[in-house]
């Protein structure tokens, strides 16, 4: 057992389920206990969908327990089946209805013969991988049973397009700014007259995924999902895959060569060359070049940061600090245990240390002796930056609902260099100005008085009500306080009690 | 009265396909109430995950709970579950010294068949810190209920009160002297015998139900001005000052979905169990004083001009949703008295979705229901246990109730097809007890239809792209 009170990368079930749902007309059933599907929860209110998330549960409660599911998980997918006309169900089991060991396969067996749907059970070990891996998994999984379906119906075509076109693998739902990364690469693809051929999960249907081997390579920007397929792919298909992150503009660079030299490989006369485009972009659409080496760039010159998060968002944040902006990188890190290696070699040479670890305090631990400057993490670095009192970008998972902007916030692409060059620079001059502040003592010489009625003359407050006045949580104490005497002197009363506090309340509905 | 109400309210059960929360997640608001507790939520990441996603920022200020988390070894027994659990059990005593640890059993633990009850003992004898076991599964419970079976069992734990008159007057004689010790002798003597006055008046009365600690004292003063005094609450702020509980205690519950810690009252503590409608609305807040009032044969002064007080400060809000039809999915037990204050206020209830109704604990809640309909000539909803969401969607989307009060997950996707929707689950968090906060519910109910009041004109309230046909 581990004492745990927070976790990056959440149970295998969840990678899942997001790839499920972030296909069209896919429906994903969970054998799942009562409560475990606030994976809706969060679709719906971190992503803000429109939709209902396509993800229900087949729940096991006592009599599953005693008596086995029976029928229960056969019936649910055929009504699903009815009820959705999906065109695939994903079962899938929870940490927990996995340690029942029911025979799940023999359940999805059962109801493909009756449904229209197609059924698989999701392939993963709930006590091996977690969310990125899982999902990573599933994704190949899903795509090698519509390729071998196709192929055993004699429906795939192995031709590739006329034009030079790609695949984008790894878009998908809860991924952080994933929808604006799409847009970003469809973009850069566009510049650099390469067709978009498909992009899974997201918005793809199952039924087009047959047309995957038409594409001239396949572009997987995150390490954690995609590589498995873009792999599947290569070794069944040929497919060459491009797995550098388009994150930086030295990498952006990097990742447009080795698609060129791909696209290269296929055409036979006029070759294609982008270092004209990456030039142009990178001195004057990118404004990320100039800006380091701007005056502004130049104040951050050895200032000390930290780096944590997913294997990609660090590795390519903790480049792009080190190489790209003179920014001195103490540690960095990642919580991608099972891909430390590749991690290892990514940051070498960029930073004075690596932390490759799970558990938050250790984080924390690593961020107060180091005192940084800024830290980049996630939503929990953003928290350890709160009560050590040091400014944090956010660059990876996990993250709330902050995370999912409406406005146009890439981190991949020549925008997507703009606005880390925001993030870094505002995190750290919010820094400077703060420590400038102390130094010079706050921004006002003047104590600020609170617009209290209070002169602390005319009214009492008794033993009890100030016990009660104590209890009710700060932010709001001020102005409970100003409506309770507010009241009390319209009531021509002097000495406030609990009572008092109540009757002021339902009058001023405070 | 109309001549088509029906008499009786109807129960129906579903299919129990239903979106609530884990019942782990009471362990969000019992650490809180309780100060010096510890929970320890025994199961696996799924748990995890859910308690860290679920109580959003307020994992990040140092919660006094935690997952021991089930790792391949422990399921498939090859770590000793007591030299596991001891050894974070001591970790725990180590950096956070509770006056007591509470062991939350999940579906994993009642799966794999951990003995968390029989560990309990054993190790609290070598840790020399009680441990208190709850159960509060996906398997068994819904949301609120967590919160019945940890008070179930911390009924337990209450000590037992003194029979002999004399001994028990000496001992919280001593007791309440050590707790007003910090004040002058003087003001300790009136405190002390003003409090021992009060105490004669009614046979001890305790309350269950955990409530922040501002809706308790309202309540309990709202007893008081009935000369009622409270003995105690389970649960009480700190575990150290736990209720004592014995055959002449009488008990009240003030949420509804309790019954399983009612039950261990009466039939564990000997305790004499006071069947009363809840505390929410004022309606609700005035037959919970009436009825308890009456158990111990004081009449009740002042009530009827106090609930009117109340109902007229709240005017603004009933003009909005008078004659509006609200619809609950059904997830957190608070239902039926949600409903029954709704009916009062004016709404037509279509349908009130339940996890699980206990007819015998909500008996006086249920009746209540049934003579507000009458009164307010309203037809009687549907009740329906262990709903099925995709059904009630499909009823929803026929009756376009102007309300829907629904889980988190369904929120978003009704608002986008013009359905208003209330998340139930902020009932569950908000101060809804007692006629002070009689405003408060209102406010969370009427949240919505002033909001869409502002946007009403605009000419977009259906937000999706066209609905698939089926």
């Amino acid at each position: 057992m581990k004492l745990a009170y927070w976790m990056y990368a959440g149970p295998a079930h969840i990678g899942t389920l997001r790839v499920a749902s972030s296909s069209k007309n896919v429906h994903a059933i969970m054998h799942a206990p009562l409560g475990d599907d606030y994976f809706n929860v969060m679709r719906s209110m971190l992503e803000r969908e429109r939709d209902f998330t396509p993800v229900t549960a087949s729940i096991v409660d006592r009599h599953v327990l005693a008596r086995g599911s029976q029928e229960k998980v056969v019936d649910n997918i055929t009504r699903k089946d009815k009820e959705e006309r999906p065109d695939l169900i994903v079962s899938t089991p929870t940490c927990t209805s996995s340690i029942l060991q029911e025979d799940l396969q023999n359940f999805v067996d059962r109801a493909s013969i009756t449904s229209n749907s197609d059924v698989i059970l999701a392939d993963v070990n709930h006590y091996r991988v977690n969310e990125l891996q899982a999902a990573d998994r599933t994704l190949e999984q899903v795509i090698r049973y519509y390729l071998e379906k196709a192929r055993r119906q004699g429906t795939l075509d192995q031709s590739i397009t006329k034009e030079p076109s790609a695949n984008i693998i790894g878009i998908f739902t809860l991924g952080f700014h994933n929808q604006h990364d799409y847009r970003e690469l469809k973009r850069l693809l566009q510049d650099s007259n390469i067709k978009i051929n498909k992009v899974i999960p997201e918005g793809g249907s199952v039924k087009d995924l047959q047309d995957l081997p038409k594409a001239w390579f396949n572009l997987v920007p995150y390490r954690e999902v995609g590589l498995m397929t873009a792999i599947y792919l290569e070794k069944n298909f040929g497919m060459p895959y491009v797995s550098i992150t388009p994150m930086g503009i030295v990498d952006i660079a990097e990742c447009i060569r080795q698609i060129q030299k791909h696209v290269n490989n296929l055409v036979s006369n006029e070759k294609f060359n982008y270092e004209p485009y990456i030039d142009q972009q990178t001195r004057f659409v990118s404004q990320a070049a100039w800006f380091s080496r701007s005056i502004d760039c130049q104040n951050l010159t050895g200032k000390k940061a930290v780096v944590f998060g997913d294997a990609t968002h660090a590795a390519s944040i903790t480049k792009i600090l080190a190489r790209e902006m003179g920014i001195r990188v103490s540690c960095t890190g990642t919580y991608c245990k099972h891909d430390a290696e590749w991690f290892k070699e990514q940051v070498q040479g960029f930073c004075d240390e690596i932390l490759i670890t799970d558990d938050h305090t250790k984080v924390g631990d690593m961020i107060a002796r180091i005192e940084p400057s800024a830290i980049f993490g996630t939503q929990m670095e953003r928290h350890i930056g709160k009560r050590l009192d040091i400014p944090c970008g956010v660059i990876s998972s996990p993250v709330h609902i902050q995370n999912f902007p409406l406005g146009y916030r890439p981190f991949l692409g020549y925008e997507g260099t703009n606005q880390i060059a925001d993030l870094v620079y505002n995190s750290f001059t919010l820094g400077m100005e703060d420590h400038l502040l102390e130094i010079f003592g706050g921004h006002d010489t003047k104590e600020v008085i609170t617009k209290s009625l209070s002169t602390d003359t005319d009214l009492t407050w008794n033993y009890e009500s100030q016990l009660e006045l104590n209890k009710i949580p700060g932010f709001v104490r001020g102005k409970i306080k100003r409506n309770t005497e507010k009241f009390a002197r319209q009531n021509n009363v002097t000495n406030i009690t609990v009572d008092i506090m109540y009757a002021a309340k339902e009058a001023l509905s405070a | 009265m109309s001549n088509k109400i029906s008499e009786t309210l109807t129960f129906e059960c579903e299919t129990g396909n239903y979106h609530t929360f884990c019942p782990i997640s009471c362990v969000a608001w019992l650490y809180q109430k309780i100060e010096d507790s510890f929970f320890l939520v025994v199961g696996t990441k799924t748990c995890g995950y859910f308690l860290q996603n679920a109580l959003g920022v307020m994992i990040f200020a140092e919660p006094r709970y935690a997952m021991a988390e089930s790792e391949e070894g422990d399921i498939s027994a090859q770590l000793n579950d007591y030299e596991e659990l001891k050894r974070l059990c001591l970790q725990i005593k180590k950096d956070r010294n509770p006056s007591v640890i509470i062991w939350i059993g999940t579906c994993t633990t009642e799966i794999i068949k951990m003995d968390l009850e029989g560990m309990a003992p054993k190790l609290e004898n070598e840790l020399g810190i009680p441990i208190v076991v709850a159960r509060a599964n996906g398997l068994d419970y819904a949301f609120t209920q967590g919160e019945d079976t940890v008070l179930a069992a911390m009924a337990h734990r209450c000590p037992q009160q003194i029979l002999l008159k004399n001994e028990k007057k000496i001992i919280q004689d001593s007791s309440i002297q050590n707790f007003f010790s910090f004040l002058s002798s003087e003001k300790k003597e009136g405190t002390t015998n003003k409090y021992l006055e009060e105490l004669k008046k009614n046979p001890p009365l305790v309350l269950f139900g955990s409530l922040p600690s501002t809706v308790a004292s309202q309540l309990s003063s709202e007893l008081k001005r009935q000369s009622v005094q409270v003995s105690g609450w389970l649960p009480s702020q700190r575990y150290t000052d736990l209720p004592s509980l014995g055959d002449q205690v009488y008990v009240c519950g003030v949420n509804p979905f309790l019954s399983r810690t009612a039950t261990t009252l009466m039939r564990r503590r000997r305790c004499k169990l006071i069947g009363a409608p809840f505390p929410i609305g004022p309606d609700g807040t005035r037959a919970w004083i009436e009825k308890i009032c009456s158990v111990f044969g004081i009449k009740t002064e002042g009530l009827e001009r106090r609930e009117e007080q109340i109902w007229e400060n709240l005017k603004d809000y009933l003009d909005l949703i008078r004659g509006k039809s609200v619809f609950f999915m059904g997830d957190n037990l608070l239902e039926i008295s949600l409903a029954r204050f709704s009916i009062r206020c004016g709404m037509i209830v279509y349908e009130i979705g339940i996890p699980y109704l206990d007819k015998r604990y909500q008996a006086a809640e249920l009746l209540f229901l049934q003579e507000t309909c009458k009164s307010m000539s309203i037809p009687m909803p549907r009740i329906v246990e262990k709903p099925d969401n995709y059904n009630q969607i499909q009823r929803m989307r026929e009756l376009q109730p102007d309300l829907a009060i629904t889980g988190m997950a369904h929120a978003n996707p009704l608002e986008a097809r013009g359905i208003n929707t209330k998340w139930s689950v902020e009932f569950t968090f908000a101060q809804i007890h007692g006629f002070t906060n009689a405003r408060d519910v209102l406010e969370l109910v009427t949240r919505p239809l002033r909001r869409n009041n502002n946007l009403e004109n605009l000419g977009w309230s259906d937000l999706t792209k066209k609905e698939k046909k089926k």
